[in-house]
């Protein structure tokens, strides 16, 4: 491999202004990345396959149209890691479950299908709790991802592929979906930006769904602008999703550049009770408050509000999204593609054993308990008690949020109610691992966007808290705008980004080389 | 009284199943419509195709593909809405049916559940001349399923050596068109049944909305049935229904009848010995004529119907529907009226077309050509004869309207007579042509040879020299013995009325 000249630490926005200005080239960088997850990802493991061919060929590819003078996009050549949730055409998706083990999609998620448009070499999948199914990425079926922060605590989760990919240097950029938090958190865990659009402003065509009424496709990245940058190339109308909103994605990149200005004077930012009080550690909410404070010296005009539902949003989540789940999840069986187990001393078994075989193989335990909870709460007669009772909730949900509009432009709160646990600390407690998903879940359930950005290290333990921003539906633009005035705030206060405080990766931790393009899980 | 059918079910007599029960039916139709594409992708949808090459990955339910709405669907599901006097909802949602089955790709079916597009709806059905108000339910939108094809000596899926399917067909849009019970049908229940359903099928041929060919599966009935215990005469009070059994997949008219009189007939016989329906499904088998048992549909089955998350609501606009409504062919009744006045048909030859189920048929007859009354003979007389004696419908016989018109056509030209007519529709069923082709091949037409007939004529004279003395004695109806010897020598190919002619001029 020829010298890594590239440097791999900056925005994806510097990058593409690099290659704008002719200081680098994709093949390059794409190059610097791989060399990063060849050195880094055995102790990591954010990435289930690798594709460096396939990344090094798009990479060459956008050379050519820049050397044409004629780059597809802003962000034409600057790489990305993509959740294993994604189909992507030729690629192993797997969603980090053993029962799609194997399966390559012949399509591409419309998501991935824009990124290739735009110009963005693919690196590879990442990993990820099975079926998004989880805050800690400890339910992947072929292992979990490391928070490099420390790598014997999480990185969040469902997405903890993609935001521990981005906190490593291994992907400037990475696509997460986030049904309860599964963008956000990982961000707030480690140190990253992650951003969950409006419901309908991003297709979900091509994401193996968890919960079709909650799943969102957004943006993983290390600021504020490189996430509105890539919410750009992926947001927007798309016929082939029906729950798609037909509306221009927005001018999200100039809101953050905007926010970046520092200027957030007539903007009222509402402090929601419910989801800042107990149950927070205590290092989190000193991070949220100094932030707070940076957002008034800003010019912002903080006020408190009340969302009295908001407790029992966990519960409502508890039931709508299992209920969905447990029907999306039946068409794994078995007989069309994915994994086949035949049962153990049957003779001749038949299509029904074939199937009862295969989900008791291919799910793993988690995955089971949300089958088993969702195809209860939709039986009859407990149907209009829980499922019908949790839709209720939602729309409760929904006017708490539309009334707290009134009074407040964007609602604030710590994203996640503590740093990253260690691993093995929660798994056996199901209950303990859901509530660290109390304050993004209100988020999906209403189908209005939230960021999360790093606000600093607690003190207890030095490790990343996150500040979550949320603003009204198809408001995404307050996000961005919000977000990138606080992230400026901090930077300046801190003297750079936040992840210059990480440990550094000693490649001697991995587990030893792994040879690119032969990381699925079954090498595992 | 009771018998035993071919698969060892008890039977009680038809007489005796009316004396002790009222039946009540109820009708499921799925019609499958003749949109390009599928319901919720953009596959074609024609019948026939290779095995799995209309399929993509929403149609085979592949992991993260997703439906967008077939608008011509929904605009059909209106329209037939529309023609069966139903509301058509302001706003309604597909919900998901889950359940698994290898022939369904997402192993739910995306369906509607409680939100149906058009809701209580009625047709009044005829019956010998007797009018039902069948009552409609609902007709709601779906997908269809793909098709399993069980490889082994059985054909079943039990001890099949191995099942294929075949997914063109999965994601076909289906309206499923289900009725209240009907009630009060009483020993007409079996006619009610099929003529509910051959006067939806014409409904829907009418519309254009589908193929509407039950041989081909686009048109399906599912026939629920249960009895309840005769209340007396004179009471006003209705007895509860009984236990209803659901006979899957009954494929043609004729069908529909037999199955809902056998199924009356099995019930009475476990009713009358103590015992007690099981609810289930049954399967009709049409060369047998009798029901099996299939799975047991115990109210325990239970589908956890869930609104379809995927998919927006649909809020067909009252204007769209207005003008939909504008689209609709003639009222059947309307039109039956319109025809007889315009055929001068009397109400019984009206009645018994219908009844054949033959006004289609000859009204598209008299379009190409034929009288009214030429093609009534036609599709009463003759060929609903044979449409019995093959045990088909009449429109499944293999003849077409053009083919009757044109034979009609050679008759009024003189070319054949209604006796040869006759060896001409032979000829038609075997798949020798088109009418002219028939009487060419086989050499039916009437001889013009004025010598050959002359001299048969000659011949019959001769050999019957008391009826000619008769004739020249001044009594000609005799004459018709005489013609009918002519005709046998020339093997039915003269003119009669020719050959008439000809006798009374030689003994004149
Ligand atoms: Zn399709």
């Amino acid at each position: 491999m020829t010298a890594i000249t590239c440097n791999t630490r900056v925005s994806a926005a510097e990058i593409a202004g690099a290659l704008a200005r002719g200081e680098t080239s994709s093949v390059e960088v794409t190059r610097a990345h791989l060399h990063n997850i060849e050195r880094h990802d055995g102790a990591v493991h954010a990435y289930l396959h690798v594709d460096a061919e396939g990344a090094l060929a798009q990479a060459a590819a956008a050379d050519e149209r820049r050397a044409n003078g004629a780059p597809a996009s802003a962000l034409d050549g600057v790489p990305i890691a993509v959740k294993d949730v994604l189909a992507t055409s030729g690629l192993p998706t797997t969603c980090g479950s053993k029962i799609l083990q194997g399966w390559v999609p012949p399509y591409d998620a419309t998501v991935v299908a824009r990124l290739k448009r735009a110009g963005l070499p693919i690196l590879g999948k990442t990993n990820m709790d099975e079926f998004a199914m989880g805050s800690s990425t400890e339910h992947s079926a072929y292992g979990p991802t490391r928070n490099p922060w420390d790598l014997d605590r999480i990185p969040g989760g469902s997405g903890g592929g993609s935001a521990a990919a981005v906190a490593s240097f291994q992907a400037p950029l990475a696509l997460g979906t986030d049904t309860g938090g599964s963008i956000r958190q990982p961000g707030a865990v480690t140190g990253t930006v992650g951003m969950k659009p409006t419901y309908g402003g991003v297709s979900r065509y091509g994401l193996v769904a968890m919960a079709n009424s909650l799943d969102q496709v957004g943006p993983v990245s290390r600021t504020v602008l490189d996430a509105a940058l890539l919410h750009e190339v992926i947001g927007g109308h798309d016929p082939l999703d029906s729950t798609s909103i037909d509306q221009p994605v927005g001018k999200l990149a100039d809101a953050a550049r905007r926010g970046a200005e520092g200027d957030l004077s007539g903007v009222r930012v509402g402090v929601i009770t419910e989801l800042s009080g107990e149950g927070y550690q205590a290092g989190v909410l000193a991070r949220f408050q100094e932030s707070l404070d940076l957002l008034v010296e800003a010019g912002a005009e903080v006020v408190e509000v009340s969302c009295p539902s908001f407790v029992h949003a966990l519960a409502a989540y508890y039931l709508v999204m299992p209920a969905e789940a447990s029907s999306n999840l039946a068409k794994f069986d078995a007989m069309r593609y994915g994994l086949r187990v035949l049962p153990e001393g049957v003779e001749n078994p038949s299509a029904e054993e074939v199937m009862r075989a295969t989900r008791d193989a291919g799910f793993g335990d988690e995955v089971k308990r949300r089958i088993i909870l969702g195809t209860y709460a939709l039986s009859s007669g407990y149907y209009d008690a829980f499922y019908g009772q949790a839709q209720k909730v939602r729309t409760l949900i929904g006017r708490d949020f539309a009334a707290a509009f009134e009074t407040a432009d964007v609602l604030v709160s710590p994203t996640a109610p503590t740093t990253a646990f260690k691993l093995g600390e929660k798994l056996d407690d199901p209950i303990a691992m859901y509530l660290n998903d109390l304050a993004t879940i209100p988020a999906n359930l209403a189908g209005v966007p939230g960021i999360s950005i790093p606000s600093g290290l607690a003190d207890e333990d030095g490790l990343p808290a996150g500040f979550q921003v949320l603003a009204p539906a198809l408001a995404d633009d307050r996000c961005y705008r919000v977000g990138a005035a606080l992230e400026a705030a901090l930077e300046r206060k801190w003297g750079g980004p936040l992840l210059d405080k990480a440990p550094g990766l000693d490649p001697s931790t991995g587990s030893g080389q792994v040879k690119l393009d032969q990381r699925n899980g079954d090498a595992r | 009284m009771t018998a035993t059918s071919a698969t060892g079910d008890a039977l009680l007599s038809y007489d005796d199943v009316l004396a002790a029960y009222d039946p009540a039916l109820g009708l499921e139709v799925h019609v499958e419509l003749n949109t390009a594409s599928k319901m919720f992708c953009g596959c074609p949808t024609e019948f026939g195709a290779e095995p799995n090459t209309q399929v993509c990955p929403t149609c085979l339910g592949l992991p993260g593909a997703m439906p967008v709405v077939n608008g011509k669907a929904v605009e059909s599901a209106i329209r037939i809405g529309l023609a069966l006097n139903c509301e058509i909802a302001e706003w309604c949602r597909f919900a998901r049916k889950n359940y698994f089955y290898p022939d369904m790709p997402k192993n739910f079916q995306t369906s509607q559940y409680d939100e149906p597009i058009c809701f209580e709806g009625w047709m009044d059905v005829e019956v010998d001349g007797e009018t039902f108000r069948v009552e409609i339910e609902r007709a709601h939108m779906e997908e269809d399923t793909g098709k399993s094809l069980h490889v082994g000596t059985s054909g079943r899926i039990h001890g099949a050596d191995y099942s294929l399917v075949d997914y063109n067909r999965a994601g076909i849009p289906l309206i499923e068109i289900v009725t209240k019970p009907i009630r009060g049908a009483g020993e007409r229940a079996p006619e009610v049944a099929k003529a509910y359903v051959a006067q939806l099928r014409d409904l829907i041929v009418a519309l254009g909305v589908s193929d509407a060919r039950m041989d081909q599966g686009s048109i399906r009935a599912d026939v629920n049935l249960s009895l309840a215990p005769k209340v007396s005469a004179g009471s006003t009070a209705e007895a509860p229904l009984g236990t209803r059994t659901e006979t899957k997949n009954v494929n043609s008219l004729r069908s529909v009848e037999r199955a809902v009189r056998y199924e009356m007939q099995r019930h009475a016989a476990i009713l009358a010995g103590g015992g007690s329906i099981l609810q289930e499904t049954r399967h009709w088998h049409e060369d047998t004529g009798v029901t099996t048992s299939g799975r047991e549909k115990s109210d325990a089955e239970d589908y956890r119907y869930f609104p379809e998350p995927d998919l927006v609501p649909v809020a067909p606009s009252r204007e769209w529907v207005e003008e939909l409504r504008g689209t609709l062919p003639e009222n059947p009744t309307q039109k039956r009226a319109r025809l007889q006045a315009e055929w001068g048909f009397t109400d019984l030859e009206m009645r018994d077309t219908v009844g054949a189920g033959a006004l289609s048929m000859v009204e598209e007859t008299i379009a190409a050509g034929a009288s009214p009354q030429a093609a009534r003979k036609w599709w009463l007389a003759e060929l609903a004869r044979r449409a019995n004696d093959a045990g088909v419908e009449l429109a499944e016989l293999g003849v077409t309207p053009a083919q009757v018109a044109g034979v009609q056509a050679l008759v009024d030209a003189g070319s054949i007579n209604d006796k040869l007519a006759r060896q001409v529709f032979d000829g038609l069923l075997a798949g020798e042509g088109t009418p002219e082709e028939v009487v060419e091949k086989r050499g039916l037409a009437i001889v013009s040879d004025e010598g050959a007939l002359s001299a048969a004529v000659d011949n019959a004279i001769a050999a019957n020299p008391d009826v000619a003395q008769k004739i020249r004695d001044g009594k000609v109806a005799a004459a018709g013995a005489l013609i009918g010897a002519v005709m046998k020598e020339m093997r039915g190919q003269a003119d009669a009325g020719r050959v008439r002619e000809l006798i009374l001029e030689k003994l004149a």
